[in-house]
């Protein structure tokens, strides 16, 4: 699978990455090897394995409905980059 | 040209537990923002989320309440987008296997029912709220409620009218407070609905494309919003135009439907499954003790209510709709009032007011004990119907009256006493002479004649049923 | 001080031998003498490390000390620790002060060890060398022109030049024993879910694990002991009765079956490198050990399923670094998108960025199948492989890296060539095993590291392997001699 400029541009969009077109010439190449490599997967068969996504086989745990948490807004909101009486400031979202 | 509206919902319901699904931060609604933002909230570098107990028992609620299947396994799924009221730049949630399966929810529908069928139902995450224009340009970001566990209720694209989306959101809504698993407050957006509108030629089996109306928190708006799509859609298509699938918010001052700007690329949600979650195991016991803590549900309360109180369909189903009416109901029966009277006094009477007064039965004037007061003097022939109504009437303004003494001061009791009766009748019978022969000829009309007669000469306080029996003897001697 | 083990440091503050303040400032001015030169330490603190000896010292003074009291320990910028810049090597979190403890931290924090500082790596822990830093390479202390190997190289660095007794890394792809191996130490990647990830910054969450660097199999388990807990705060903390790891490395190795597997030795191992390896198997063999050929025939797919899976999760994990809450924000900006563009541009390091595009890449639609479940369903099988083989031995051994360290600069703009130093590390991760690396030799005066794997929850056996081993060597107690 080779990486094309487009793919480049739609995943550096997804993943609101700015990247100049030097930068994107270069990664072309870098990620079209990776994806060789990665490419090497598609020669093993794999029907009717289980998909494996956690490392061990227990199911999840459940915590008790109760609050233990408080307001921390003397401590988080001094590390904001930007803040206007307790709210996290962004530019304008239009919908 | 006729044209078929299909629809098809997805409710966010709001859960309602102490704390946020993933973590335990409260989650109380109105208060100073994000005071309620702890660490996972904020997604701070290096913070895990971990499931609440509570969030799963209630998605195991509404399944058994619309007997779903509930997956023994299911799997929780990061869904990646950004956005500055979604913390971690994906939301928890459920994809390809959500907790609750195929369901379905009795709507009444004209004077039967209709099954809308439950695809699934998943829980998920709240995300924050923005708020614009907090400064000039700028958007302000409020943490309280990203986290606070929401249970998606989607349903097959089953309902094709905006009176029975509109049936099945306001039966919904019922629902899922009967339960407890959710305060159905729509203000604070506890119960908020995505409708999924599209049109087909009639007949035809191909659905159309459909359009999704984002957000509605009224059963008003679902209305005005569904109207408004399925006439939109209709003379887009009849004007030679096509319907592009998008999404859109209904604006409740114009009360119109408009695509949202659209997203600059098609939505890639990139769905995986959360590596910081396990598979949820959800295990037989633990339904049953789920099961155990249900209330008796509307439909299996209805049953009873016909078979052993002997009520109409209709009544026993309109009981049932809503918990707060069914809890009025038994409250007024366990006054020893009877079924069929308690019913008809709630159905007709008290509904009337309260649709009047656009309030809940939680907030009548008139509360049970009064109304079983009032009813109970209906009962014993104290008074008649029509005096209980003026009764009543005069409770709703003023609650804190009493019953007997408004029976005294408005001079409502019933006359039960036979001679008395007797004598109004002798009376009546010797000015109507003429009357008696009519009816010794036959003619039934001159007896009502004659008990109205003695009703208006009691001046309305006979027992009419005294009144008839007696005076049949009479003319029958 | 410089040459003690844990046991010996904690038994000579006990005996007064000299204070944990004492203690603590040697090592203080040892990163003051040599970490211009290493680059091994992003954060130091002295007032506040200081603060926390005197403490201990008043414990010990009180009698209320328990092994860890007044030890300091070296900590990866990974974990968040409470008042102390916490980084994970980028300027993404340059001044990110975090406002709370990992449990790992707090784990030592109530055992009474002292933070002696916060530790260079790669950036969010993506890399191989340690050169991937937006605080600057690392270098080797075995020689500076090197690389420490990656990503917990500065922990590395720290331990093999003594200017800590000891310190935590996390091990995503290697990131523990591949640093360990270059560095000529010991490290432990311990099963996954024994160590809590609350409040270590995720890179690859079903991968990630924390666990300790320190000279030998015997501090490895002193650590160990402090790490480990069962944590309500991580739902992948598994639920393990808490062990003592130091209980075990009595136990005689008399009829251990050492597993090979012929897939660690083949083409692209450097031929030194194997022969270290096969004497130390050997040296094994004295120690009454068995030999069994087992495969492990899915291993050569270990990294291509690695960079599907690691970079899915972490392109994921890194998007909440878009300077609205926390951490960098880009200063001009038009707009919203253009914060977000701007911001991840400049905050992410190269290496960063391509993999959260390849993970972008593998996840979008229309790739999943092929890609991201395709490598769930080889990484089961790549499990499978291990639980065969472990019905036939009670440990696997092989190399921890393909070669002894290489030079700075020499693989930086190869992505390729970088990810094939973990190509003996990676399929552990995968799997959720234990796994650790020991000094088994020199090959060039650069130190070469051996290789243990061990079934599910190991680790106090594993330990007792590699503590085996060094009653019988001296590999883990070279020092680098530019460092004194």
């Amino acid at each position: 699978m080779t990486i094309s400029q487009e793919d480049i541009k739609k995943i550096a969009h997804l993943a609101r990455i700015n990247i100049s077109s030097d930068e994107s010439i270069l990664l072309e190449k870098k990620l079209t090897g990776i994806m060789e490599l990665i490419d090497q997967m598609q020669k093993v068969d794999t029907d009717g394995v289980e998909p494996m996504s956690h490392a061990l086989n227990i199911s999840q745990p459940l915590r008790d409905d109760q609050v233990t948490e408080s307001d921390i807004r003397k401590k988080t909101m001094p590390l904001a980059p930007e803040t206007q009486e307790s709210l996290f400031i962004v530019p304008q979202v239009i919908e | 040209m006729d044209w078929d509206i299909v629809i098809g919902i997805e409710t966010h319901v709001q859960l309602k537990t102490q704390t946020k699904i993933f973590s335990g931060a409260s989650t109380s609604y109105g208060n100073e923002a994000n005071s309620q933002a702890c660490l996972v909230s904020l997604a701070y570098p290096g913070v895990l989320p971990v499931l609440n107990h509570e969030a799963v028992n209630c998605a195991i609620k509404f399944g058994l309440a619309v007997k779903a299947k509930i997956n023994e396994k299911s799997i929780f799924a990061r869904k990646n987008y950004f956005y500055p009221d979604l913390p971690k730049g994906y939301q928890i949630s459920q994809f390809e296997l959500p907790i609750v399966g195929e369901g379905k929810l009795s709507i009444p529908m004209g004077d039967g029912y209709k099954d809308v069928r439950i695809l699934r139902a998943h829980l998920e995450e709240d995300a924050g709220k923005s708020s614009h224009g907090v400064l000039q340009g700028k958007t302000g970001i409020d943490l309280n409620r990203a986290g606070t566990p929401l249970l998606e209720i989607v349903t097959e694209p089953d309902m094709s009218s905006a009176a029975e989306a509109v049936a099945y959101a306001k039966k919904l809504h019922d629902l899922v407070q009967w339960i407890g698993i959710c305060d159905g407050n729509m203000q604070e957006g506890s119960f908020r609905c995505d409708v999924n509108v599209s049109v087909k030629k009639k007949g035809t089996t191909t659905l159309g494309t459909r359009r999704e109306i984002k957000n509605l928190n009224s059963f008003k708006f679902i209305k005005q919003a569904i109207d408004y799509e399925v006439n939109w859609q209709i003379e887009t298509i009849e004007d030679g135009g096509k319907i592009q699938q998008s999404t859109i918010l209904f604006n409740p001052e114009s009360g119109e439907t408009k695509a949202m700007r659209s997203k600059e690329e098609a939505n890639d949600y990139r769905y995986f499954p959360d590596p910081d979650l396990l598979p949820l195991a959800i295990t037989e016991q633990h339904i049953r003790n789920i099961k155990q803590t249900l209330p008796e549900l509307p439909g299996e309360m209805q049953d009873r209510f016909e078979k052993d109180l002997g009520l109409s369909s209709y009544d026993a189903s309109e009981l049932t709709n809503n918990k707060d009416v069914a809890d009025y109901f038994l409250s007024l029966i366990g006054q020893g009032i009877s079924a069929k009277l308690s019913a008809n006094w709630i159905l007709v009477n008290l509904f009337s007011k309260l649709n009047d007064a656009d309030i809940d039965i939680k907030e009548s004037p008139i509360n049970y004990e009064q109304l079983a007061n009032l009813i109970a003097k209906i009962e014993d022939q104290t008074i008649s119907n029509n005096a209980a109504k003026k009764i009543f009437e005069s409770l709703w303004v003023n609650p804190l009256g009493k019953v007997d003494a408004l029976i005294d001061a408005m001079g409502l009791k019933q006359i039960s006493n036979d001679s008395e009766i007797s004598g109004l009748i002798d009376n009546v019978l010797n000015d109507n002479t003429v009357m008696i022969e009519e009816y010794k000829s036959g003619k039934e009309k001159a007896f009502n004649a004659l008990v109205g007669q003695v009703m208006k000469a009691s001046k309305g306080k006979a027992n009419p049923s005294q009144v008839n029996e007696m005076l049949k003897k009479k003319l029958s001697s | 001080m410089l040459n003690l083990s844990l046991k010996q440091l904690s038994q000579q503050l006990r005996e007064k031998a000299f204070s944990s303040e004492e203690l603590t400032r040697f090592f203080l001015d040892r990163i003051k003498k040599h970490n211009d030169r290493l680059n091994a330490f992003i954060t130091i603190n002295e007032e506040e490390s200081l603060s926390m000896a005197k403490k201990a010292d008043i414990t010990i003074a009180n009698g209320n000390q328990s092994l860890f009291t007044g030890i300091p320990i070296a900590q990866k910028d990974i974990f968040c620790a409470d008042g102390w810049r916490t980084t994970c090597g980028s300027k993404m979190l340059e001044n990110f002060v975090a406002p709370y403890n990992a449990t790992v931290i707090q784990n030592f924090n109530d055992a009474g060890a002292i933070n002696l500082g916060k530790t260079n790596m790669d950036e969010f822990a993506m890399g191989s060398s340690n050169e991937t830093s937006y605080f600057g390479a690392v270098k080797n202390p075995w020689n500076l022109e090197y690389v420490p190997g990656g990503s917990s190289g500065g922990s590395a660095s720290a331990v093999a030049a003594r200017l800590a007794p000891a310190a935590t890394g996390t091990d995503t792809g290697g990131s523990i024993r591949q640093p360990a191996s270059l560095c000529g130490f010991t490290g432990l990647k311990p099963t996954y879910g024994l160590v809590s990830r609350y409040g270590m910054i995720a890179f690859a969450s079903s991968l990630d694990q924390a666990g300790p660097m320190a000279p030998s199999a015997e501090d490895c388990a002193m650590m160990l002991n402090v790490m480990a807990s069962h944590d309500i705060k991580d739902s992948t903390s598994l639920p393990h009765p808490k062990e003592d790891y130091m209980t075990s490395l009595g136990d005689s190795i008399d009829g251990l079956r050492i597993g090979i597997p012929k897939e660690f030795f083949g083409e692209g191992l450097d031929s030194e490198v194997q022969k270290i390896i096969e004497d130390a198997i050997l040296e094994y063999q004295k120690m009454g050990a068995e030999i069994v050929d087992i495969s492990l025939p899915n291993s050569e797919l270990a990294i291509p399923v690695y960079y599907v899976i690691a970079p899915a999760e972490a392109s994921s994990n890194l998007s909440r670094y878009d300077g609205v809450r926390y951490g960098y924000r880009t200063k001009e900006y038009d707009d919203l998108m253009d914060m977000y563009f701007k911001t991840r541009q400049e905050g992410f390091g190269d290496e960063v960025k391509r993999r959260i595009l390849i993970g972008t890449y593998v996840l979008s639609a229309g790739y999943y199948d092929a890609y991201y479940l395709k490598a769930q369903k080889i990484r089961q099988l790549i499990s499978n492989d291990f639980a065969q083989a472990f019905q036939k031995c009670d440990v696997i051994m092989g190399p921890s890296a393909p070669s002894a360290a290489f030079k700075a600069g020499e693989k930086k703009e190869d992505p390729l060539a970088m990810y094939l130093q973990d190509i003996y590390t990676i399929s552990t991760n995968l799997a959720g095993l234990p796994a650790m690396s020991i000094p088994a030799g020199f090959t060039k005066d650069l130190p070469v590291g051996l290789q243990l794997i061990g079934n599910y929850f190991s680790e106090g056996h594993l330990l007792n392997v590699a503590h085996q081993f060094q009653l019988s060597t001296e590999w883990h107690r070279k020092i680098p001699k530019e460092i004194d």
